[in-house]
This record gives C-alpha cells, sequence and structure tokens, in this order.
C-alpha cells in the first residue's frame, strides 16, 4: 500500500487570480512582505500496489483527471505503507 | 428532426433549450441522460446545457467528461455530426479534449451576469451562416469560469484556420484574444461561454441567437 500526496498549481505563466487576491489580502493585514502566493490543489490517496509502476500510475492519475495540463502542473510524494 | 439535449447532475440550462426548440422552432427535442451510453439513432444534433455538472467539483467540466454518455457524443462529434457546448457544455467540451484549450476563473473572480456584445468572426460554420460577416449579436454570460486560455500555438493554428467563432467586443473575463466562441477544426463542435437561447425570444430582451439555431436546423433540413 501507498500513500499519495498530489500538489496541483496554476503553471506560471498562468495568471492565479486566487492566489493574487489572498496576497492582496495579507498586504491589507500588513503582511507587505508577502511577494507571490499561489493557490492550488491537494489532494491525498491510498493506493494498493496493483504490478504496476506506482509513479507512473500515479502520472496518469494526475494527467488524465486531478490537472488540467493546459493550465496546471502537479507533482506529487509517494511513500510505501507499512502493512501491519 | 430530433434534437438532443444532454442531461448531467447539475445542468440547470436544459429546459431554456428545450422549450426554445421545441416551441418556437417545433423541432423534436429529447433529453439524454448522462447514465446512458448512446445517443437516439436519429438525433441530428447534441447540446450540452449550461450550468454546474457535478457541482464543478475538481474543475468545471472535469468529472462530466467521463459520464457514460460522452463517449457516444464524442463518437457522434467524430463522425462530424453537430455538437454545441454551452457555458458550461463548452467547459466539457475542452475537458473532453473536443475543443482545445481551458477556462480559468475570470480575471476579476466575479461570478459575471449580464448581456455581452459580442462580435462574429466566422459566419461560415454551420452555427453561424445566417449572421453577416463581423456582425454585432448580444447574448447574455452567465459564468465564474468564462476566462478561455490556449497556449501560443493553439492560438496561432485556431486563426489558420479561422476556428475563432465570437469574440467579446468588451472582454469581460480575460479571454485570450477576447475569445467567447470557437469550433472544432472539423466545424461541427461549437463551444462558447454566452447564452444564445437566453436571447432567442423577443419576451427575453432579445433574438441574436434564434439564428444560431435556425442555422443549425438549416444545416440538417438540406442533408435530409
Amino acid at each position: 500500500m501507498f500513500n499519495v500526496k498530489i500538489f496541483v498549481t496554476y503553471k506560471e505563466s498562468i495568471l492565479d487570480p486566487q492566489g493574487e487576491a489572498i496576497k492582496t489580502a495579507l498586504h491589507r493585514m500588513d503582511y507587505t512582505n508577502v511577494n507571490q502566493v499561489v493557490q492550488g490543489k491537494y489532494f491525498e490517496m491510498q493506493i494498493k500496489h496493483n504490478g504496476q509502476d506506482i509513479n507512473e500510475e500515479v502520472d496518469q492519475i494526475c494527467d488524465q483527471l486531478l490537472a488540467n495540463v493546459n493550465t496546471e502542473s502537479y507533482r506529487f510524494e509517494i511513500s510505501e505503507l507499512v502493512e501491519g | 428532426m430530433k434534437f438532443a439535449i444532454i442531461s448531467f447532475p447539475g445542468s440547470n440550462c436544459e429546459y431554456d433549450l428545450f422549450y426554445l426548440l421545441r416551441d418556437e422552432f417545433q423541432i423534436e427535442t429529447v433529453f439524454v441522460d448522462y447514465r446512458e451510453t448512446s445517443l437516439p439513432a436519429d438525433a441530428k444534433a447534441v447540446l450540452i446545457p449550461g450550468g454546474f455538472s457535478y457541482g464543478d467539483y475538481l474543475r468545471s467540466g472535469a468529472i462530466a467528461r467521463f459520464s457514460p454518455i460522452m463517449e457516444a457524443v464524442k463518437e457522434f462529434a467524430n463522425n462530424g455530426g453537430l455538437v454545441i457546448g454551452i457555458c458550461n457544455g463548452f467547459q466539457i467540451l475542452t475537458e473532453a479534449g473536443l475543443l482545445p484549450g481551458a477556462l480559468r476563473h475570470n480575471e476579476s473572480l466575479n461570478f459575471i451576469c449580464k448581456p455581452e456584445p459580442l462580435a462574429v468572426k466566422n459566419n461560415q460554420t454551420s452555427f453561424t451562416n445566417l449572421y453577416d460577416d463581423s456582425e454585432t449579436v448580444v447574448f447574455p454570460i452567465a459564468h465564474g469560469e468564462g476566462n478561455y486560455y490556449c497556449d501560443e500555438e493553439t492560438l496561432a493554428k485556431l486563426k489558420q484556420n479561422n476556428q475563432i467563432v465570437f469574440t467579446y467586443q468588451d472582454n469581460p473575463n480575460g479571454s485570450v484574444e477576447d475569445i467567447a466562441g470557437i469550433v472544432n477544426e472539423a466545424g461541427n463542435v461549437l463551444g462558447m461561454m454566452p447564452h444564445p437561447e437566453r436571447a432567442s425570444e423577443a419576451i427575453l430582451g432579445g433574438i441574436d441567437g434564434a439564428r444560431l439555431f435556425q442555422a443549425m436546423i438549416d444545416s440538417q433540413a438540406v442533408k435530409n
């Protein structure tokens, strides 16, 4: 069993209006030293090993559903769960 | 002649289309549930209505495109069938890969609901051949995620193939090149954020949209 953490964010070239709005709010709160805010999506899933390469499988999941690769990029972390 | 409207959980403009086509155009119009795996064999056009399919979970249109009916819609489109996606329908068509690009949050983050003047940039399609070249039409928009994006390579292709069909005259949402609606390369699949079905009866405040549906009907009548 694998524990998988997935992060999806807008590509750098894509304006992130939500991140910009949060940054504006932070500046209004006097956190004027905040230079950049990126809002993204976070997913956590547990995946049973089925013989397929887990990296490939997670990559496909991200590519086909979790991220729209036109506008978003993704990264993920995989750790193996010790089954007890 | 039969037109088919796809009904997803969360669609909310399907009856606007239904009453318009049935009562104003006397077209036999049926709803096709998203759980179906086939379209009526005699369907001449497929309409994907606006709304919030699957609650816009994950991204607008991202879940709907995996609905059982979508395989049949893809096949219909790939065989040259007329498909129009309006608002959420446009978002579903891009997610499904039937149209290029993606719809992002509006630049202002506001949900915008107002009549919007558009320019008809391509009046040679089966949807727009009753409009004059560069004619101004007014259709309402009602969306939070209508900010069209595509990369430069895709944009160049859209221009080259004359796939940009409608543009905003006063860009409300930040869309690349003021794009409000595009067709696929073959010209039989149209996606647009503005709502022609809400501007097709005088009692609703405008009739600019009616010619779009009339053009779709005419194009199929010629074939019969």
